[in-house]
């Protein structure tokens, strides 16, 4: 359902070029779960913006392709994307804020969405009360304002509104970062839901324990990059780029006394990546191929793909 | 192990605004934000305070170094009641107990150079002279990872990401050598793969001084790994208390048990036991009649919403203020 290619996006600062992703890879299927996990800097947030067009200058798609149901979004116009966005793609961000009108009544936002896509104020009237509910928010909060509802409300009100015109895809950059567990619970079975009737949801987060108790499938970046991608059960039975590997172990996991490792040294300056692999500063295993030349992400076992030379 | 620190029925209340009739009337409200919690934390122990936001975590770590002003209770430190020094006396002993505040933002001054906010106090507490101060400012820096350390000395706050502010702050609070530490969320905005090795030097800060240590965490599983033992805390009480692994791995006050298994881990893709919660925390400042917790508990019955729960030893250490336990 989408498809993309070789995606790289630079911002071009003043203080010189940031290699934010580069040559990023993947796709995702009709009612999947998929997932970019990484620390922070890593780029998933770009990729996430790229995706639905929305890359702050001085950030710009500087390659690739960008399909979605076989149009390449790269090559629409603004117009064109204006009309796509909320109803074949659509974004909840970290901070609801970001989607959410602080002077208007979230009914009427709710209402707007729908009727700017060209559905009658009535119909659009009746569907978000239903969406309302749908989030498990009660119907008289439509005359509400975002600031008289708490945190995960406005989280769920902005879900409520980036779904209201049924979207095939879904990208919620860390929707739960800033809210509780218990709450995040909720959000997480909410977007579940979502899949289950149809949507496919591009997950963003640098929680790895959230990425793999939930997704079908992750892709690991590490410094602009993809370093591993595969099923969520597989890449934790069976990681094998080193960096992912380390990863998993520095995790502390709240049902096991399971020991805990750092991973030595500092991601890079990606204004300037370390040559070849962009991990191998870091990488006990490293060899002369890797600080010379850049592994490719390949597929190793079925469906499984990892970037490193040292993976046969 | 002797007691460093002992808690006894703290109580910190905020004033709420009212509007012009009430405060005719002479109506008074509160946030009872802390609300008579009681706790003791041994030499040389990491004790863990879980609890949702707004449960009162940082009031609790604050008012037991009076950077807050609590309502009552008692704070006994080392054998004196902090809650009844003077200003020098509190002075004198801000030494021996330091906090690492939740936004390092808030805590690190925009104007003074990192390496300068670490070697500052040391000098203010006549710890050591500036060359000195210098000195053990360059390794702190080093041992929370910020190499090399003389280039972040002479760099400001707004240079660093969060969780190197984060850094500078443990730097800071562990430069003094202090015997109690108030970590409010002191790893949040480290990135996991630095996480651990940041955890390992709390670690090594606990046996090297044998620093106790009062540990204010969302993130339930880094409470597992550092924390001796936990409470939990809800709307201003401790709901739970006993070692954190049996805290964890059998929790027993319905709140524990939802807030444990909303946790995410990677070894239970399959969720385990279900406790969902109604609804969200509600206002601190009209608290449910009764144990806090019945407008949202599954297993609430009358008495639930009449008397307050007590907190009480259901296991050897293990307290659960629950009127179903
Ligand atoms: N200075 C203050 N004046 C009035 N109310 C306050 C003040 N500080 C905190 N509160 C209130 O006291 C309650 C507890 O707040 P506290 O910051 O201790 O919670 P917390 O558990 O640390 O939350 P978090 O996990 O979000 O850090 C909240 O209802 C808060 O709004
Ligand atoms: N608006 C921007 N201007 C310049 N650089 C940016 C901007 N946004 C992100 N970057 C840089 O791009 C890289 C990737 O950032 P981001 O996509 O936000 O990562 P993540 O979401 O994984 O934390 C980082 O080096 C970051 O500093
Ligand atoms: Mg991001
Ligand atoms: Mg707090």
């Amino acid at each position: 359902m989408l498809e993309v290619e070789n995606l790289t996006v630079h911002y071009f600062t003043s203080v010189g070029i940031v290699r934010a992703v580069e040559d990023v890879s993947f796709s995702v299927g009709r009612r999947e779960w998929f997932t970019f996990v990484g620390e922070s800097g890593s780029g998933k947030s770009t990729v996430a913006q790229a995706l639905i067009g929305l890359v702050p200058p001085p950030g710009k798609v500087v390659g690739g392709k960008i399909v979605l149901n076989g149009r390449n979004l790269l090559e629409m116009s603004e117009k064109e994307l204006r009309s796509i966005r909320g109803k074949e793609i659509s974004m909840v961000f970290q901070d609801p804020m970001t989607s959410l009108d602080p002077l208007r009544k979230i009914g009427d936002q709710m209402v707007e969405a729908m009727t700017e896509h060209g559905i009658d104020e009535e119909e659009a009237r009746e569907k978000a009360v239903r969406l309302l509910e749908s989030v498990n928010i009660p119907a008289d909060r439509m005359d509400y304002y975002p600031h008289q509802l708490s945190g995960g409300q406005r989280q769920r009100i902005s879900i409520a509104i980036a779904t209201a015109l049924e979207p095939c895809l879904l990208i919620a950059d860390e929707p739960t970062t800033a809210l509780d567990v218990i709450v995040q619970e909720a959000i997480m079975e909410l977007l579940n839901e979502l899949k289950e009737k149809g949507t496919s949801i591009t997950f963003v987060t640098h929680d790895v324990s959230l990425a793999f108790e939930r997704s079908d499938r992750i892709a690991v970046m590490y410094a602009g990059r993809i370093v591993e991608m595969g099923d969520a059960d597989e890449l934790v039975r069976n990681a094998m780029h080193p960096y992912l590997k380390a990863l998993l172990e520095s995790v502390p996991d709240v049902c096991s006394d399971k020991e805990v490792k750092a991973i030595p040294g500092n991601p890079p300056d990606l204004r300037n990546p370390p040559k070849g692999c962009r991990f191998h500063p870091r990488c006990p295993f490293a060899t002369d191929i890797c600080r010379t030349q850049e592994p490719e992400l390949r597929e190793v076992e079925n469906n499984h793909f990892v970037a490193c030379h040292g993976v046969v | 192990m002797p007691e460093m620190l002992e808690v006894r029925n703290l109580k910190t209340y905020f004033p709420v605004r009212v509007g012009i009739l009430d405060s005719l009337r002479g109506k008074k409200y509160f946030v009872k934000a802390v609300d008579g919690i009681s706790f003791s934390i041994d030499r040389g122990e990491i004790f863990g305070l879980i609890g949702e936001s707004g449960c009162g975590k940082t009031t609790a770590g604050r008012s037991v170094l009076r950077l807050v002003e609590p309502t009552g209770g008692e704070v006994i430190f080392d054998g004196v009641d902090v809650l009844k020094l003077g200003k020098e006396e509190l002075r004198r002993i801000r030494r021996r107990m330091q906090i690492i505040f939740q936004d390092p933002y808030a805590s690190l001054s925009p104007r003074m150079k990192i390496g300068e906010a670490i070697a500052h106090p040391l000098i203010i507490h006549g710890i050591a002279d500036r060359r000195e101060a210098r000195e053990i400012a360059l390794r702190m820096l080093k041992r929370v990872g910020l190499t090399p350390e003389e280039e972040y000395y002479d760099r400001y706050p707004n240079q660093l990401s969060g969780g190197q502010r984060q850094r500078v702050a443990i730097a800071r609070a562990m430069a003094l050598k202090p015997d109690f530490v108030v970590a409010d969320e002191a790893v949040s905005m480290i990135d996991v793969s630095m996480r651990a090795s940041i955890l390992e030097l709390l670690e090594e800060f606990r046996r090297d001084y044998r620093l106790s240590m009062l540990f204010i965490t969302h993130d339930i599983a880094v409470a597992r790994l550092i924390a001796d033992r936990t409470a939990v805390m809800y709307l201003g009480k401790i709901v739970e208390l006993g070692k954190t692994r049996r805290l964890i791995d059998n929790p027993i006050h319905p709140y524990t048990k939802a807030l444990v298994n909303a946790a995410p881990s990677i070894t239970r893709r399959e969720r385990r036991e279900k406790v969902k919660l109604r609804g969200e925390v509600p206002n601190a400042v009209n608290p449910p009649k009764g144990c806090r917790l019945s407008n949202r508990c599954p297993f609430a019955t009358d008495i639930c919403r009449t008397k307050e729960p007590e907190l009480r030893e259901v296991e050897s250490g293990h307290f659960v203020a629950c009127h179903l336990a």
